[in-house]
């Protein structure tokens, strides 16, 4: 658990970049900091583990006041990943990996054993070990970051904007990758960044800060989307922030039977028939057409997007990119189980209003 | 021309040409090994603090300013004939350069890095000895081998002062009004210099990090 | 440093020698390093050849090059073309160098802006290449003067002019201040023409420290 009791930072200049900062992180759980540029993301976290110490207040880490532990030692506790990775250009992805068990005291094979163990935890072969940081990609070189991070098994780790120096794929991959790692590894986490899409996808709770250092609202992500505290809140989440409440919603919504068609086999097509592979997974669709036909790949309209069956957005989403106004539900196989239509889920929208499912 | 070079008997006995060179090499190495252990922690702690640069930049200029003849006239004039002024006047000579790539190297050292070195829990000797110093050496090394270079050709005038060293091929080639000796020493003292900058090139290979050569270069693939 | 004034006469007349021994090579060899210079910028074969040229030469000690001068080009061995030939090369051994790289790094769009509004190569040169190349110019021509300055005192120990002389007279006569003053001498000129050569570089590019 990490305390923030009334922080404020004032550097030499006179800009005060955080202002009497009060906030809980609970342990186990991924905390997002977000807000504009220069709101005092980055100082508020640096306070944490002493790379700046604060004017006045108080932080505790695990009820302990982090200025009375000397700073080198309190850094070896606790993991921090940055944007640029800092990872040491003169030293093996192997040996970066292994710094903070060997200035633990570790002895060297341990410590080799155990970085060779992580790279594989954050999805590296361990192959790259080997290699120096100048010769990762960018993605790759932020996995050895995290991975250094995670190194002496701290229980808290401080992650400045890790992912934002990648393209928007890789990004996305290793959030799943954060949160897959986080449902194993139960640490206390507080992620930075000023994408509110990520603060959304990652956090458990959500730091909104205002320009000025303030605080502007903390708040579960849906409470953020539903209840925003004030205009800037409100605007900083974005305007569609009705269509992504939905993304906090798990509530059902009514399946219906489709008609499937075969490749290659011969059909007569009378309305919208969705066309699967040999495993039931959806290849496309076809509308109706004059006659019996020998279903080919020719004559398929490509479809929208999938419903796994998770979130009312990913339900809506698919009924709304699909060319029937048919959003295909798919089980964990990729086979087709139904079809969701968009009334079907504003429908489910109005009822979990109505049962106080959706936060005001 | 070449002829005094090649004649064997300029090649044995106290004066020959290997007791020359050794003695030459011994300047130039024990001179570089001085100025090294002051110049190096000098540059690298200013370098690492961050303060007191002007007064490096300074006080390098100031001394690449300095005429090693003087400097070493003054010092036999003061403390007598011998060895002394020699390492006095060269090691003046080799501070400046190697004080510089010292502390330009530690200062180029990327500022991420080091935030990370202090992000994992380095202290500041740490951060100093296992980051900044590995990441600066190929400035270091810069900074070093052109003091040798220097080093190598300021060397021979030491024989002015009757030191030993391939200088004396030269000014003894002059007082005889011999060319083929001068010829000899000037010579022997480029080809020295090149051996010199290819040993330390040889080090540098040795001792600076794969992860710090050209991307692309360093270490398999 | 009385020495000085009580022989000011014998002081400005090793001062004019000394400053004309220094300042006559700096410029033939800044001079010759332009176009040696900008043919290494823009040809690896010219690199290939001038580069290592410029490091062996530069090996060579400058006592041995002001001995050995006089024979190679048939001079008398108290002739002052012995000092200047020599410093002249090593001018252009570190010259050649700052020039090139200082070339190299004037930028491709800038170039390619010149030639697209029809610059022709020997303009584009004169007028955009080499004024952007100034600032890393100016400073190469700084260590060059410099070193120049202290290296023209080693003529004397074979007996030419400048303040070398008043170390080798002090040394015979087992005068120190005499020395001394050689020393003063040449540190107050080195910093003299170095200064003068900043204030030159920041008079003649303005914009190089515009915006900061
Ligand atoms: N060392 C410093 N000295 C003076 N002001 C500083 C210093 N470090 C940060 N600041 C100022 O404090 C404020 C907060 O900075 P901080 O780095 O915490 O912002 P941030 O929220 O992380 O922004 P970004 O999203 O751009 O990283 C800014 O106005 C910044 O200019
Ligand atoms: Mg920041």
């Amino acid at each position: 658990m990490i305390e923030f009791r009334a922080v404020t930072k004032r550097f030499e200049d006179g800009t005060i970049a955080v202002d009497e900062l009060d906030l809980t992180v609970e342990a186990g759980t991924i905390t997002v900091f977000v807000g504009p540029s220069g709101c005092g993301k980055t100082t508020s976290l640096r306070m944490v583990n002493r790379m700046i110490d604060p004017t006045s207040g108080t932080i505790l880490v695990d009820g302990k006041d982090v200025l009375s532990v000397d700073p080198p030692t309190l850094r070896r506790g606790i993991g921090y990943v940055i944007q640029q990775a800092g990872l040491f250009p003169h030293r093996t992805v192997l040996d970066n990996v292994a710094t903070v068990p060997l200035l633990s005291g570790w002895d060297r094979r341990k410590a080799r054993a155990r970085a060779a163990e992580l790279l594989e935890i954050v999805g590296l072969d361990p192959a790259f070990g080997k290699r120096y940081p100048a010769q990762l990609s960018g993605g790759q070189q932020q996995r050895v970051g995290v991975a250094r991070a995670l190194a002496a098994d701290p229980p808290v780790l401080l992650m400045d904007e890790p992912f934002s120096a990648v393209d928007p794929v890789v990004r996305e991959g290793l959030q799943d990758e954060l949160l897959r790692l986080q449902a194993e590894l139960d640490k206390t986490i507080v992620f930075v960044t000023h994408d509110i899409d990520e603060a959304l996808k990652l956090g458990e709770r959500v730091a909104v800060f205002q320009t000025g250092g303030h605080l502007a609202q903390y708040a579960k992500p849906a409470e953020l989307l539903s209840a925003p505290a004030n205009d800037f809140v409100a605007s900083f989440v974005g305007r569609d922030r009705g269509y992504r409440t939905l993304t906090f919603l798990h509530a059902d919504v009514p399946v219906h039977p489709v008609t499937t068609a075969k490749l290659g086999q011969r059909v007569t097509v009378t309305d919208w028939t969705l066309v699967v592979d040999d495993q039931d997974r959806p290849r496309g669709w076809l509308s109706g057409v004059d006659g019996e036909i020998e279903v080919s790949e020719r004559d398929l309209i490509a479809g929208g997007s999938l419903y796994d069956g998770s979130t009312l957005r990913g339900a809506l989403d698919a009924a709304l990119s699909s060319p029937s106004a048919l959003g295909v539900m798919v089980d964990d196989n990729g086979a087709v189980v139904g079809v969701v239509k968009a009334d079907d889920v504003i429908k489910a929208l109005a009822k979990a209003r109505a049962a106080g499912e959706v936060p005001k | 021309m070449g002829g005094w070079l090649f004649d064997p008997a300029h090649w044995s006995g106290p004066t020959g040409i290997p007791v020359r060179l050794l003695e030459h090499l011994g300047y130039t190495l024990m001179t570089l090994l001085i100025a090294a252990v002051i110049a190096i922690p000098l540059g690298a702690f200013v370098g690492h603090t961050g303060k007191g640069g002007f007064v490096v930049v300074g006080l390098s200029n100031a001394l690449r300013a300095l005429p090693t003849t003087a400097v070493l006239i003054l010092v036999v004039l003061w403390a007598g004939l011998g060895d002394f002024p020699v390492y006095v006047a060269l090691v003046l000579l080799a501070i400046p350069p190697i004080m510089a790539g010292a502390y330009a190297g530690i200062r180029a050292v990327d500022p991420v890095t080091v935030d990370a070195a202090r992000g994992v829990g380095m202290r500041e000797s740490g951060v100093l000895l296992k980051v900044e110093i590995p990441n600066a050496l190929p400035l270091i090394y810069g900074g070093f081998r052109g003091a040798a270079l220097q080093v190598v050709a300021t060397a021979t005038i030491a024989a002015y002062t009757g030191a030993g060293g391939l200088g004396r091929l030269v000014f003894d080639g002059l007082a005889l009004q011999e060319f083929g000796q001068m010829l000899a020493g000037a010579v022997l003292v480029a080809l020295l210099a090149v051996l010199v900058d290819l040993g330390f090139a040889g080090l540098q290979r040795l001792t600076v990090s794969p992860g710090l050569r050209p991307v692309g270069t360093g270490g398999k693939t | 440093m009385t020495w000085i004034f009580e022989n000011w006469d014998r002081f400005w007349e090793v001062t004019e020698v000394h400053l004309r021994l220094s300042v006559v090579p700096v410029l033939i060899g800044f001079l010759l390093s332009i176009p040696l210079g900008w043919l290494a910028s823009r040809s690896a074969t010219a690199r290939a050849i001038l580069f290592p040229l410029a490091n062996i030469l530069f090996t060579i000690p400058s006592i041995a090059l002001i001995v050995i001068t006089p024979v190679l080009i048939g001079v008398k061995i108290l002739d002052e073309i012995n000092v200047i030939v020599p410093l002249t090369i090593y001018t252009i051994a570190l010259m050649v160098r700052s020039v090139a790289d200082a070339l190299s790094a004037v930028p491709g769009h800038v170039t390619a802006a010149a030639n697209a509004m029809g610059f022709r190569p020997l303009r584009r040169f004169l007028t955009v290449d080499f004024p952007l190349a100034l600032p890393v110019t100016i400073a190469g021509l700084r260590v060059a003067t410099v070193s120049n300055i202290s290296m023209v005192s080693v003529g004397a120990l074979v007996g030419l002019g400048g303040y070398g002389q008043l170390f080798t007279e002090g040394y015979q006569t087992d005068n120190p201040a005499k020395v001394f003053a050689g020393l003063i001498g040449t540190v107050v000129l080195a910093v003299l023409a170095d200064g003068l050569l900043l204030v030159l570089g920041r008079v003649l590019t303005p914009w190089a420290r515009a915006g900061r």
